[in-house]
């Protein structure tokens, strides 16, 4: 593999982590895990870790696929570009 | 008109609509059968996966799951298991699946780990899956069109049977696809309007997410502390907190749902069915917005159609309903068997309560919550008829995309790729056609003849995914060592173990007088629920691989070759 190929796969691998510990964080930790400490606080009439278990998690899920695809395509586009730089060297 | 003659015109128009839209969309080539010929718009793609993942489960049951039988916040583990996955897919799974370009999951183990054992064991676990997935749909069709049409079960079933055969045997995948498209709209249009009007009603808002969170028109106070305060008056769980038997439980029922949806293979094809890598990609965040659409409502129909359901029951606190006076939904959904009355103290007044010794309401059935929902809104006749017509088309989508992934596997996996490499395109195609066939009558037969374990079937789907097909893949793509031995170990280890655990509880094959080590504590894994065991076993499943694997030889050149490939940069 290229160091390239091997510097773009590291990037990826860095926003896999990122977004992913926010996929976890948010439901899994707001939603269930410390839910309790979360419910003493109200967001209009929910309170706040129930809405994070039936409907904030949900939301942001649709927002880190959007962020994940928006920043891969910027990835692509500077490693293609990149490349072709490298061929019309 | 009547209610009858309109919703049979209302379904029999969508019906209409899916078989004209199959003779459109016939299929060509092996291509066009097995991924649509792998041209589909990345937001077209976006509805017919959600179609695809939303089934009658998810249309007619889920809401009455929450309001009900999870009381509330323990209904998180669906709503969180069923939609959190598709990060998983659209960042660890399509992009690379896609970019490798092939045909079927089965395909891609079997060439990552060189191996046609590795892709016979794929494709158990496939059939597996997504067979007991199956039964649960064609049950859904059969139900359906005996609840709303009247219908003999097995008229409905048939009739469901005869209509996905001709879409999904002459089109595959490009069939599937077109259909799943306006099944989709048939299906958020028909879940959305009754939601609308019953938050109206209640709160004033139109917007069911906002109207759960909002303030009641009739006293003031709000909608969730009402609902609080009405189910513990009954002696029920409080609606907004209390887990799911324990909080580790729901952890692990929802880590299962969650990467069992990631490994699910009639979810995945639908990835293989996009331009490129970059497609797969927004294509899963336009899956995930169309189905947020109906996963957002859902919490709002569960809570809103629960307090309705009990301020009929129970007017003023202490001051019961008259069961002469009950409302005309009611007698309905009675006939049905969906509701039950049984008057223990003979007063003849319902009381509803927590207590089983004293609760008259002796059966309320899930799927009302959703079923009733126009009735007890009191809305016109018409939207009850497209409820019908919705939740037909929730059925039907995910029947076809199984179908799909069952007869691919069968007619690409097996028959091409491991007993006849040599049959031609064309032969291919009808092979292809031919498996379909077999596997609608199989899965017919199977909705006329469900087998006993039908009932816990979904859960099993899930947890199978979850343990055996989402850790080899997972492991094929970011674990560039992993070898044939370690995938097969592992697969092989997430099964068994899944399989151990809900027959330790259930019985083998959901026959409960063999349920061995019956003498054991329910739950007796760290108070994990069958259902929710996935997610252990895939622990298990990553464990054996990698510990297998470092015993043994590293995959060829050749093999490490195709992972480097499949992780390059996506042409712009």
């Amino acid at each position: 593999m290229s160091d390239k190929q091997t510097s773009y796969w590291q990037a990826n691998l860095r926003l896999i982590l990122i977004l992913l510990v926010i996929w976890f964080v948010v439901p899994f930790l707001g939603g269930i895990v410390f839910v309790e400490y979360f419910n003493q606080f109200y967001l209009g009439g929910y309170k706040l870790g129930f809405w994070i278990a039936q409907q904030g998690s949900i939301y942001l899920f649709v927002v880190l696929i959007f962020a994940y695809a928006h920043l891969m395509n910027k990835l692509d586009k500077r490693y293609s570009d990149q490349a072709a730089d490298g061929e019309s060297d | 008109m009547d209610l009858q003659t309109l919703t049979y015109i209302v379904v029999g128009l969508t019906f209409a609509t899916y078989i004209g839209i199959a003779f459109w969309a016939r299929a060509g080539s092996t291509k066009e059968f097995y991924v649509a010929g792998g041209g589909v718009n990345p937001v077209a793609n976006g509805m017919a996966t959600a179609a695809d993942w939303m089934s009658a489960a998810s249309f007619i049951s889920m809401a009455g799951l929450i309001g009900f039988s999870y009381h509330g916040y323990g209904g998180s583990v669906f709503l969180l298991g069923w939609t959190g996955g598709y990060v998983l897919l659209a960042m660890c799974l399509a992009p690379y699946l896609r970019a490798y370009g092939k045909f079927t999951v089965p395909e891609f183990i079997g060439d990552r780990y060189y191996s046609n054992t590795a892709r016979v064991v794929a494709v158990l676990c496939l059939l597996v899956a997504s067979i007991t997935y199956v039964i649960g749909q064609m049950k859904g069709i059969g139900v359906a069109f005996s609840r709303f049409l009247e219908l003999p079960y097995e008229q409905g079933l048939t009739a469901g049977m005869v209509v996905v055969l001709i879409y999904a045997v002459m089109g595959g995948m490009k069939g599937i696809t077109y259909t799943q498209i306006a099944q989709y709209v048939v299906l958020i249009t028909a879940y959305t309007i009754p939601a609308i009007f019953i938050s109206i009603t209640l709160t004033g808002n139109p917007v069911p997410q906002l109207g759960l969170g909002s303030t009641l028109l009739a006293d003031g106070t709000h909608l969730l502390q009402k609902l609080d305060q009405v189910v513990t008056d009954l002696g029920f769980q409080e609606y907004t907190s209390g887990p799911r038997l324990s909080t580790l439980n729901m952890f692990f029922y929802t880590m299962s749902l969650m990467i069992g949806t990631a490994g699910l293979p009639h979810v995945i094809i639908r990835f293989f069915t996009v331009p490129s890598v970059r497609d797969a990609r927004i294509s899963a965040g336009w899956a995930l917005l169309f189905i947020a659409i109906l996963y957002t409502t859902a919490p709002a129909v569960a809570g809103m159609a629960r307090l309705n359901l009990m301020t009929t029951l129970e007017p003023v606190p202490g001051k019961y309903l008259n069961y002469d006076e009950r409302p005309q939904w009611f007698k309905n959904w009675e006939t049905t068997g969906l509701l039950k009355f049984e008057d223990k103290n003979d007063d003849g007044k319902i009381q509803y309560s927590a207590d089983k010794e004293t609760n008259e309401m002796v059966k309320i059935d899930n799927d009302i919550l959703v079923l009733a929902n126009p009735e007890i809104a009191k809305l016109p006749n018409w939207v009850i008829a497209l409820v019908a017509a919705g939740g037909l088309a929730a059925a039907l989508s995910t029947a076809a995309g199984l179908l799909l992934a069952i007869s691919s596997a069968i007619s690409h996996d097996l028959l091409k790729g491991v007993f006849m490499p040599r049959i031609s395109e064309r032969a291919e195609l009808n092979a292809g056609r031919l498996a379909m066939t077999f596997t609608v009558l199989l899965a017919g037969y199977l909705g006329f003849n469900p087998p006993d374990f039908a009932a816990g079937t979904v859960a099993l789907a899930f947890g199978l995914a979850a343990s055996s097909l989402f850790p080899a893949l997972m492991l094929g793509i970011f674990y560039k060592r992993m070898n044939t031995a370690g995938a097969v170990a592992g697969m092989l280890t997430g099964i068994s173990l899944t399989l151990f655990y809900v027959f330790q509880h259930k019985g083998i094959m959901f026959i409960p007088e063999t349920a061995f080590l019956g003498d054991m504590p329910p739950n007796w894994f760290f108070g994990i629920e069958p259902n929710a065991i996935g997610a252990a076993a895939a622990l298990f499943n990553f464990a054996v691989a990698i510990v297998v694997c470092r015993f043994t030889a590293e995959p060829p050149e050749k093999v490490q070759q195709l992972v480097d490939n499949i992780r390059a940069p996506a042409a712009s």
